[in-house]
């Protein structure tokens, strides 16, 4: 998936989401949290400041909002303290990106292994 | 009453203790503080090199400063006359009080005299940076390359201190290099004293 890609779906989730608060028959829905489809599962995860994280992962990955959350926790550690990183932007921080692989290669290890 | 202890007066500011303060800051608040220096000089330049040049002076003047505080606190007021002996301080005592561990390594260059160098693994300063593309070999490391310089200056060593990236195999992040290249007058000197 090129960056493009990369935004066109961003942008269509984001709008989604905040038609989802509407639509609620509940009172008090905040987000989407999990979105179950044929051949995927989507999880997100929503900070307190606004902005989205969602992985798309295969049918009944597990601990897949832990993982969210490390890498809300590598986002501000890698992208936010990086002086050359403008807000709003694509995130182009090597570190930034050489940190995520690294987790994502963890998370799968340790699920290959449970 | 219990428990009630009265703090010593002291009349003159001069005269309390010189303490040795709070040892730990916060890693992000130092982080945000480092990338708004950054971003700051970075709309008040007009090329990279007066970039790296402004950083250096920004740490050119916590150097003069560590020097003078280190030496009253930790040394006992005594100065180092010997090249070995400033290299050492640097490399131990000024990176333990300011990244908390000593240099990963100090080393005499081999193709001159005067270089020295001194190298980390991950330099604190550079710990969340990620350097564009674009920006070629510009190194947030030039803050610490000034403190040095810094020290360096103020100790009556004249160098001329740069920070350089050098990529070694096995780490996915190059190491930092903070090198040293001594003023003549110091090589003379240090020849003078045998």
């Amino acid at each position: 998936m090129d960056t493009n890609d990369s935004l066109r779906v961003a942008s269509l989730w984001h709008s989604m989401h905040a038609i989802s608060q509407q639509l609620s028959p509940t009172t008090g829905c905040s987000e989407i949290e999990l979105l179950e489809a044929n051949t995927f599962d989507l999880h997100c995860f929503q900070s307190l400041t606004g902005s989205k994280f969602f992985v798309v992962c295969k049918l009944g990955t597990q601990h897949m909002e832990a993982l969210l959350k490390v890498v809300y926790e590598l986002y501000t550690d890698y992208v936010l303290k990086n002086p050359f990183y403008e807000m709003k932007m694509p995130i182009r921080c090597e570190v930034f990106d050489i940190n995520l692989t690294q987790t994502v290669q963890k998370d799968r290890v340790a699920l290959l292994g449970r | 009453m219990i428990g009630v202890g009265k703090i010593k007066q002291y009349s003159n500011i001069l005269e309390k203790p010189l303490s040795k303060g709070k040892q730990e800051v916060s890693l992000s608040a130092f982080a945000f503080l480092f990338s708004e220096l950054v971003q700051y000089n970075q709309t008040r330049v007009d090329n990279i090199a007066e970039l790296g040049r402004r950083l250096e002076d920004a740490g050119y003047a916590v150097g003069a400063r560590v020097l003078e505080l280190l030496c009253h606190r930790d040394k006992g007021n005594r100065r180092e006359t010997r090249l070995l002996g400033i290299l050492s301080f640097v490399h131990s005592t000024v990176w333990k009080v300011l990244f908390g561990k000593v240099a990963d390594s100090l080393e005499k260059g081999t193709e001159h005299e005067d270089e020295y160098m001194i190298s980390e693994k991950d330099l604190l300063v550079n710990k969340y940076i990620s350097i564009p593309k674009d920006m070629g070999t510009f190194n947030c490391g030039a803050f610490v390359a000034g403190i040095v310089r810094g020290v360096l200056d103020g100790a009556g060593f004249p160098a001329v201190v740069t920070a350089h990236f050098v990529p070694m195999e096995g780490l996915q992040r190059p190491r930092t290099t903070i090198l040293i290249k001594f003023a003549e007058e110091v090589l003379q000197r240090e020849a003078r004293l045998g």
